[in-house]
C-alpha cells in the first residue's frame, strides 16, 4: 500500500507538468495543476494508510 | 582601500560586503536547529544528538564540495546557472546543473557566484540537520552521516538547481509566463521542505522509538529533556533565519537594498505571530501554554517566512505567521495520534508543512499573474518527485547502512551505546516506564 501510494505521487507531478504544456489559458492550467496536486494528495494518503496498517500488523 | 579581488559581478561593493556578513551570521540557524533537536530528544541521547549535528554538518559540507556543488551548476561565471537542458514542447527544461567538480574555478568565479556557493553550503547543512532531529534516540551516527551524504550529493543539488540557479522551476516565468517563476529566496523548498520530507521518509523507514506506540491505548508522551536548549535555540535561529532570508533575497531575486528592512521585519513578524498563535492554541487546548509546541510554532513561522518574507507586505506576513502558528500544534497532535509518525523534533509539521504553506502564501500574496500557479507547480515537484525520490534513496541506503540502533542500544541510550559516556555524567538517569 505504502509503495503504491508513493508510486501514484509522481503521476500527479506529471499531470501538473502536462498542464503547463497543454493549457496556455490560466484558468484551465490552474485547474489541471490543482488536479495534479489532488492526485499527489491521494497518493500521500494511501502511503500514510499503508504505513499505519504495516505498523498495526507489526504490533500484533 | 584597494580590494584584493576586483568586484566583477552584478553586486555593488556595499551589497557584497553586506551579503558576506549575513552569510557569516547564517550558521546561527544551524546552531539553533541543532540545539532544538538536542533539547527535544532524551537526556540519554543528548551528546550523540549534538555530536551527530556536527557530523551531519561536516559530511554535508564535504560531500557538497565534492559532488553537490557541481550538480547545482553556479560555477564558474554562470550566475544564471549552467545546466543540462532537454526540449519538450519547444521549451527548454534545465533539470540539473553542470558545473565543474571539486570546486574547480572557484577563485576566478564572479563574487556573486562565490557568495551563492557559500549560501548553498550553509543551506545543505541546515537541510541535512532536519531529518537528523526526527530520527533522534534511534538513528545511528553512521546512518546520519550516510543520509546526509545522499542528501548533499543528490537531493539537495537537484531541488536547489531547479529553484535557485536557472533550473526549470525558476524559469517558469520566462517559459510559461508564470509570474517571476518559482519563488523561494530563503530556502523554504530547497532546505525546509526537502528536510521535512526526508524526515518523514526517515521516520517511516527507521520506525518509532520503542514504547512510543504501545499495542493498546494512546501513544506514550516522550517530552524533550531540556526546554532551555529548545527555547534558546529558537532565539539563535532567529538571527540565522534573518541572515538566510536577507542573503537569499539579495542572491536569488536580486532584491534592492531598500527591500531588505521589510524582508527582515517580515521574518520577525511571521515568527512572532506564529508563536503568539501557538501560545493561545495550546493555552486553550491544554489549559497551559506548551513550551515545546510554542518553540515549534516559532520555528514554523520562521520556515514559512523563508519563502514569503522577501515578497509580501508586513500585514500579509502577520497572516502567514498566524496560519503557521495555529496549524502547528494541531498538526503535531494529528501526526502523532492519528498518523502514528514518531517525529521527536516535529520536523514534518514545522519544516515540511510550514515550508509548503510559505511557498503557497508567497503565490497568494505576491499578486503577480501566474505566480500562484508557479508556486503550486513547485509544490507538486516537491511532493510528487522529491518525496518518492528521497524515500527510495533512503530505503536502499537502509539496506546497506542500517539506520536504526539495536534494541539494547536504544534501551541504554545513544550516548552510552555509541559514545561510551553520557552528556550529563553527574545526573541520575531515571528508568523509562515504557520498558517495564
Amino acid at each position: 500500500m505504502k509503495y503504491a501510494g508513493l508510486l501514484v505521487m509522481p503521476a500527479g507531478f506529471f499531470l501538473a507538468i502536462a498542464a503547463l504544456v497543454l493549457f496556455p489559458a490560466p484558468a484551465s492550467r490552474g485547474a489541471f495543476v490543482g488536479c495534479g496536486l489532488l492526485v499527489e494528495a491521494l497518493g500521500l494518503v494511501v502511503a500514510v494508510r499503508g504505513h499505519m496498517e504495516a505498523r498495526g500488523e507489526s504490533l500484533q | 582601500m584597494t580590494p584584493l579581488v576586483p568586484v566583477a559581478s552584478g553586486l555593488s561593493e556595499s551589497t557584497f560586503a553586506l551579503c558576506l556578513v549575513l552569510l557569516v551570521l547564517a550558521p546561527l540557524a544551524i546552531a539553533g536547529v541543532a540545539l532544538i533537536n538536542t533539547g527535544l530528544g532524551r537526556s540519554r541521547s543528548a551528546a550523540q544528538a549534538l555530536l551527530g549535528s556536527l557530523v551531519v554538518v561536516a559530511v554535508a559540507v564535504i560531500v557538497f564540495a565534492l559532488v553537490g556543488a557541481s550538480l547545482i551548476g553556479n560555477l564558474p561565471g554562470t550566475p544564471g546557472g549552467a545546466g543540462r537542458i532537454f526540449q519538450v514542447a519547444g521549451k527548454p527544461w534545465n533539470w540539473i546543473g553542470a558545473g565543474p567538480f571539486l570546486l574547480i574555478g572557484l577563485g576566478s568565479a564572479p563574487l556573486e557566484s562565490q557568495l551563492a556557493l557559500i549560501f548553498e553550503f550553509l543551506a545543505v547543512a541546515l537541510a541535512a540537520l532536519i531529518p537528523w532531529g526526527s530520527g533522534a534516540d534511534r538513528l545511528k551516527l553512521t546512518a546520519g552521516a550516510a543520509i546526509t551524504a545522499v542528501l548533499a550529493a543528490i537531493a539537495f543539488p537537484l531541488i536547489a538547481h531547479w529553484t535557485w540557479t536557472g533550473g526549470w522551476l525558476s524559469q517558469l516565468g520566462v517559459n510559461f509566463s508564470l509570474g517571476a517563476g518559482f519563488l523561494d529566496p530563503g530556502g523554504a523548498a530547497s532546505v525546509h521542505v526537502l528536510g521535512g520530507l526526508s524526515a518523514l521518509a526517515i521516520a517511516w523507514i527507521a520506525g518509532s522509538r520503542r514504547g512510543k506506540f504501545p499495542k493498546e491505548g494512546f501513544s506514550t508522551a516522550m517530552p524533550g529533556h531540556n526546554a532551555v536548549y529548545v527555547l534558546f535555540g529558537c532565539l539563535l535561529a532567529l538571527v540565522g533565519w534573518l541572515a538566510f532570508n536577507l542573503a537569499g533575497a539579495i542572491l536569488w531575486i536580486h532584491a534592492p537594498l531598500a527591500m531588505l528592512p521589510v524582508t527582515a521585519l517580515n521574518t520577525i513578524l511571521s515568527a512572532s505571530t506564529a508563536v503568539a498563535a501557538t501560545f493561545v492554541v495550546t493555552r486553550i487546548r491544554f489549559g497551559k501554554p506548551d513550551a515545546s509546541l510554542c518553540a515549534n510554532g516559532w520555528l514554523t513561522g520562521l520556515v514559512a517566512s523563508s519563502a514569503a518574507a522577501a515578497t509580501v507586505t508586513p500585514i500579509q506576513s502577520l497572516l502567514v505567521g498566524l496560519v503557521a502558528g495555529i496549524a502547528t500544534p494541531l498538526l503535531v497532535e494529528v501526526l502523532e495520534l492519528a498518523v502514528s509518525v514518531d517525529d521527536p523534533s516535529g520536523a514534518l509539521s514545522v519544516h515540511a508543512v510550514g515550508g509548503l504553506w510559505g511557498l503557497i502564501a508567497a503565490g497568494i500574496f505576491t499578486g503577480q499573474p501566474g505566480q500562484f500557479i508557479a508556486q503550486l507547480v513547485g509544490v507538486a515537484a516537491l511532493l510528487g518527485l522529491i518525496l518518492p525520490l528521497v524515500y527510495l534513496l533512503f530505503w536502499v541506503l537502509n539496506r546497506w547502512v542500517p539506520f536504526r540502533v539495536d534494541a539494547d542500544g536504544e534501551r541504554i541510550g545513544m550516548d552510552l551505546h555509541e559514545l561510551g559516556g553520557g552528556a550529563y555524567p553527574e545526573f541520575v538517569i531515571h528508568r523509562d516506564d515504557s520498558y517495564r
